[in-house]
């Protein structure tokens, strides 16, 4: 009987190594191991053996059965392996097919230039201040120390809504708002980005445009330290190897005031077509804020003082995408705006 | 202003190039724009003087001259046919380099020997704009004293340099070449000559032969006169020729190129006057009466109102104040005696009047920026020195002028260490004394004070900071520190509402859109484009007084235009699936001085998004338009929101819009485009637009965000189908589901819509996917059941929709 077993195990593993997938094996399975399975044949027959050979022949089936349920396992895993080889093969695809047109939005050049200018400044412990767009005529110029028929007035050619009343032409008057909230408090520390308007249309000017302008009022400030702000502006905005340059210049609500250039950051200050061949690009306007102007807000110019800048967020956005033309950026074709 | 590099070199030599002179000058603040060498390699070009014209025996447009050159006498053929016998002229004899290396070659024109050429200012690199008449079209006449033989590029100035200023509205004093050169002076520390003022008078008095009267002292402050008899009209010396071109003023004879290069020079405008044409010989300074009229020097006849200072004869206008002659006293070749005139006037009049005349010279230029009073007369004079010099003329002995006050000068304190402390620099007095030396200002020292008295050409300076300025200027902006403000630490911050744009932007380009940014004005007619009605609020404008064109004539009430018109645009290009947003203001006429303005937030989509060879295009429409909406509120935190079929704007389908409510307030709009409007922008998609006011999505939405923990108790998922009629809103189905479904329903989700097949007319199936769940147990079978099957029977009971 042993024999017989034995025999059965041989003629099980064999026939298990022939077979060529998961389903014939479980054929086979269901042919030895099964309830009407040779094993269990075998095993029915005990009921003829002797009590002593019982054990026996009882511990060499069970022998039998878990030696065929290992051959079962591996071999199994064996096709299982073989058919999932097999399968990858089937699955592949064409990678090289295009994928899924996932489409991203953008963000305006200006407002990313906005958006890089304000971080800078935020981190310098600056407040984002805005006001109206439609100014009265005393906040746009006025206060900023430009009465009326003041000749600085043909510098802004202003679009009026009723003779008190216009378009602001510059984001000042957000300035002399906050001064005249904060004070007698110090320290003022205000950018005011925004839409500004102004009567020119050419490829160098746009009627409408942005702007950002900083404000700082405190005890002691100096020229130095607007020199200081700006050149750590110049570096975060166009790169740690800028150098800025101040120029005597005139606005009415600085004094002294300055133009300022970078280096220029295609040719590094050699000269190129970019900066006329001067190494300098012009990009701000700034000074120290005029005494006359502290004083219509409510400052004392003897115990405070305070600097002031402004640049165009058009020119700064034409010069750090290459753009030569600032109408693009107000007509909106969507194949400029995608490519920000 | 333009002005001469050999100008400036006679009244002080810098020892500096002009390229040299225009970098000192722009670093202290006279920005020199560009700096026009004329040096064009002329060689060789001289004066001859034309003895003898004869015909050309076979061209009649050509004549041959005989042109005495001192050393020789050369035959020239011309086609020219200004010249005259006893011109003198500039000659390229052959051999002679003209602009763009041009050689003079000898040569036969038709037959006859040609041994140069006699040149034109346009040959010579002049700008014909700036020739004088007799010579403009033709041949160079040069004036009658040029000698002969002398190198023409010397005569014409034509190796000077025009340095081309840029000047600042407070730097209006150097609209003199004077004090461009004491700007000069400051820079490079070398002395100023002034020219020297004198001349002879005659024995006659003008006092005898001429009178002023001002009847308006506040519109003129100083009137002064002179008269000069016995002048002849001719062309002024080429030096001065050439100095007025180089500043692009045309010479015309010698009387008015007088008056020119005294403006320039000392930057004081002066008129002549015929003064044998004034009637009674007389100047009254009036203000025109209503309507009186007057013919002016360019032959228009103009009419006056009484803002408008007038100089008149003793019985009518002879001249606009400032602004511009009239036709009877102009100076003509035939006038002998001269009046000049030399005052000044108020600065907002002569710009009014200059305005509404449209004429702008550059007399008023410098009447409109305001003269310096003290040096009236002086200019005055310094035209009748050069009438007795270049027009043969005798100044009458004395002067009429109105001004009697003595002129005091306006003495400003300036102290060292408020210097140091608003240019953070640490200059010392010695320093700061040499800078005033410099510019000729005087001072006094008292005590740690200087007492600075400031010329009266410089009527920019009126307090201490403008000296401060003057000191930072020549000392050099590069020599100012680079120090950062000390001082309390500041917090940067963005106020909510920015902080919440930002975000808000983030959000839309994260769905996909692309931002915009349109022009806050639009045009009156956009409005007719969006079809709304003659009474809709939206036409409520705010109007630009002086737009540029109609196409920005008023200011935006809602974002569609600008929107539509960049859908326009796009379209016009090919590109019709767009999903684009706007942030921006719109404007409402209000009840302050000021108009409203409301951030708003505004997006256009059509067409479809993501066609590709395997899958589904996205179509961007109206579902996808909520869609982004209702992830906006998601994102936002905003539970409570709804649209209503109602309050909608007329550039909207009225079937397929929605007003937008959040917390039961109107907050916006979102729909599909109206086809007429469609129409009117030429769009080919059908197109969704929707503008939210952001302020009140601000305030709606929660500033912190709360973790709401999740069950760990099992939910279970039931279906329904329902039949409902087509007219019945989704939305009320939903909500009564909800409300049924009590605290156990956790979700409902509408998975399809149906119409067609197996469904009767006018109804529609909704399928509905509901979870149960809840927080603190299993949720048994039955009890799933029995709140599925009471909402059911309710939404039986009260919509009448049937269980598929």
């Amino acid at each position: 009987m042993i024999e017989k077993l034995n025999a059965i195990r041989r003629q099980a593993e064999k026939e298990m190594n022939k077979v060529a997938s998961y389903g014939e094996l479980n054929d086979l399975r269901v042919k030895y191991l099964g309830k009407k399975g040779e094993l269990t044949a075998v095993l029915r027959g005990m009921g003829s053996l002797s009590p002593e050979e019982r054990p026996q022949v009882g511990q060499a089936a069970n022998q039998v059965r878990s030696d065929i349920e290992k051959i079962l396992e591996v071999r199994g895993n064996e096709l299982k392996e073989q058919q999932l080889q097999e399968s990858l093969k089937k699955e592949t695809i064409d990678i090289t097919l295009p994928g899924q047109n996932i489409f991203i939005g953008r963000k305006h050049p200006i407002t990313l230039v906005i958006d890089q200018i304000k971080e800078i400044f935020l981190g310098m412990g600056y407040t984002i201040s805005e006001g109206p767009e439609i100014e009265l005529d005393y906040y746009n110029f006025e206060a900023l120390n430009i009465p009326p028929e003041h000749p600085a007035r043909d510098m802004q050619d202003s679009f009026y809504i009723s003779d008190e009343v216009l378009l602001r032409t510059h984001t000042s008057p957000v300035q002399v708002r906050t001064m005249e909230k904060t004070v007698p408090q110090v320290p003022v520390k205000i950018i005011c980005p925004g839409k500004v308007y102004r009567r020119d249309d050419d490829a160098t000017h746009s009627p409408m445009f942005h702007q950002v302008e900083g404000l700082v009022i405190d005890k002691g400030i100096s020229m130095g330290d607007l020199k200081g702000t700006l050149l750590t502006f110049a570096r975060q905005m166009f790169g740690e190897d800028r150098q800025i340059r101040l120029r005597p210049s005139y606005f009415p609500f600085t004094e002294p005031s300055a133009e300022v250039d970078i280096s220029c950051m295609m040719c590094g200050g050699e000269g190129c077509r970019v900066c006329s061949h001067t190494g300098w690009l012009e990009i701000l306007g700034s000074g120290m804020v005029h005494p006359r102007v502290l004083e219509m807000s409510g400052y004392n110019p003897e115990e405070v003082s305070g600097f002031a800048f402004g640049m165009g967020v058009e020119r700064v956005a034409l010069l750090k995408y290459g753009i030569d033309d600032m109408r693009l950026l107000f007509e909106n074709d969507l194949r400029f705006l995608t490519q920000f | 202003m333009k002005v001469a590099y050999q100008w400036l070199k006679q009244y002080i030599d810098s020892g500096l190039s002009p390229a040299e002179l225009a970098s000192k000058l722009t670093m202290v603040g006279l920005a020199v724009e560009h700096v026009e060498f004329l040096e064009k390699g002329i060689k060789n070009v001289v004066v001859g003087q034309i003895k003898e014209i004869t015909r050309h025996p076979q061209a009649d447009k050509l004549v041959i001259c005989q042109v005495d050159m001192g050393e020789k006498t050369v035959q020239i053929v011309t086609g020219a046919t200004n010249v005259r016998e006893g011109h003198k002229v500039p000659v390229a004899l052959v051999g002679a380099k003209l602009p763009g290396g041009v050689k003079m070659k000898a040569a036969k024109l038709r037959g006859i020997e040609s041994y140069g050429m006699l040149c034109s200012g346009e040959e010579l690199g002049i700008d014909e704009t700036y020739v004088s008449e007799e010579s403009r079209g033709g041949i160079m006449i040069l004036h009658p004293d040029v000698p002969v033989g002398k190198d023409a590029v010397e005569v014409l100035g034509l190796d000077d340099a025009v340095l081309e200023f840029e000047l600042t509205p407070n730097r209006s004093d150097c609209l003199s070449v004077i004090n461009v050169a004491r700007e000069v002076s400051a820079v490079s520390g070398k002395e100023i000559t002034l020219p020297k003022i004198e001349f002879k008078e005659t024995e006659e008095n003008i006092n005898d032969i001429a009178s002023v009267e001002v009847k308006d002292e506040e519109l003129c402050n100083r009137y002064v006169a002179r008269v000069v008899k016995g002048v002849k009209l001719g062309p002024s010396p080429e030096w001065m020729q050439h100095f007025l071109r180089s500043a692009g003023i045309r010479p015309i004879n010698n009387v008015v190129d007088i008056s020119n290069y005294v403006m320039l020079e000392m930057g004081q405008p002066l008129h002549t006057f015929d003064y044998n044409r004034l009637v009674g010989h007389k100047i009254i300074v009036r203000r025109a009466y209503e309507e009186e009229k007057m013919f002016t020097l360019d032959g228009q006849e103009r009419i006056f109102g009484s803002d408008t200072l007038l100089i008149c004869d003793g019985e009518k206008p002879v001249a606009v104040a400032g602004v511009m002659g009239g036709l009877d006293t102009e100076v003509t070749e035939k006038t002998e005696n001269i009046l000049i005139e030399a005052a000044r006037f108020h600065p907002v009049s002569i710009r009014r009047t200059s305005r509404m005349l449209g004429l702008r010279s550059e007399s008023s230029l410098r009447f409109e920026k305001g003269l310096d009073v003290s040096n009236v007369k002086n200019a005055c004079d310094r035209a009748a020195q050069l009438m007795a010099e270049f027009c043969g003329g005798q100044v009458v002995n004395g002067v009429i002028d109105t001004f009697d006050q003595d002129i005091e000068l306006l003495k400003v304190p300036l102290r060292i260490a408020r210097i140091n402390q608003i240019l953070g620099t640490s200059l010392t007095r010695e320093e700061v004394t040499s800078f005033m030396e410099r510019l000729h200002f005087s001072f006094e020292i008292m005590g740690e004070e200087m007492i600075v008295t400031i010329p009266p050409y410089r009527q920019d300076i009126t307090r201490e900071v403008d000296l401060i300025e003057e000191v930072a200027r020549l000392n050099g902006y590069d020599q100012i520190p680079v120090t950062l403000p000390f001082g309390p630490t500041t917090e940067g911050r963005k106020t909510r509402l920015q902080e919440f744009a930002d975000n808000v932007k983030n959000f839309f380009v994260g769905v996909g859109l692309v931002e915009v940014i349109t022009y806050s004005f639009i045009n009156r007619k956009d409005l007719d484009k969006i079809i709304l009605a003659e009474d809709c609020p939206l036409r409520k404008t705010v109007k630009v007084k002086n737009p540029l064109s109609d196409e920005q004539g008023i200011m935006r009430t809602t974002l569609a235009p600008g929107l539509l018109a960049t859908a326009a645009l796009n379209t016009s290009r090919r590109k019709t699936d767009l999903a684009i947003f706007e942030c921006g203001r719109i404007f409402m006429p209000g009840s302050e001085k000021l108009p409203e303005e409301t951030e708003v937030l505004g997006a256009l989509v059509s067409g479809s998004l993501n066609r590709g060879w395997n899958w589904q295009a996205q179509t961007l429409d109206f579902y996808f338009l909520k869609g982004v909406l209702a992830a906006l509120f998601d994102r936002l935190e905003i539970k409570d929101w709804r649209l209503k079929a109602e309050k909608l704007p007329p550039f909207l389908h009225p079937g397929r819009a929605g007003s937008i409510h959040v917390n039961n307030c109107l907050v916006g709009y979102i729909g599909e485009i109206h086809p007429r409007v469609q129409d009117n922008y030429d769009l080919e998609e059908k197109t969704c637009i929707m503008q939210i006011d952001l302020a009140p999505l601000a305030d709606a939405s929660p500033n912190v965000v709360r973790y709401i923990p999740f069950g760990k108790f099992p939910s279970v998922q039931r279906d329904m189908a329902l039949l409902v009629p087509e007219s019945l809103a989704a939305e009320e189905v939903s909500a009564m589901i909800r409300a049924k479904g009590g605290e156990i329903l956790t979700g409902v989700s509408l998975f399809d819509v149906y119409k067609g097949a197996q469904v009767p007319e006018g109804y529609k199936s909704l399928a509905y996917s509901l979870s149960f769940q809840a927080v603190d147990r299993t949720l048994t079978d039955e009890e799933v059941t029995r709140v599925f099957d009471q909402t059911k029977s309710e939404l039986f009971a009260k919509f009448g929709v049937e269980l598929r």
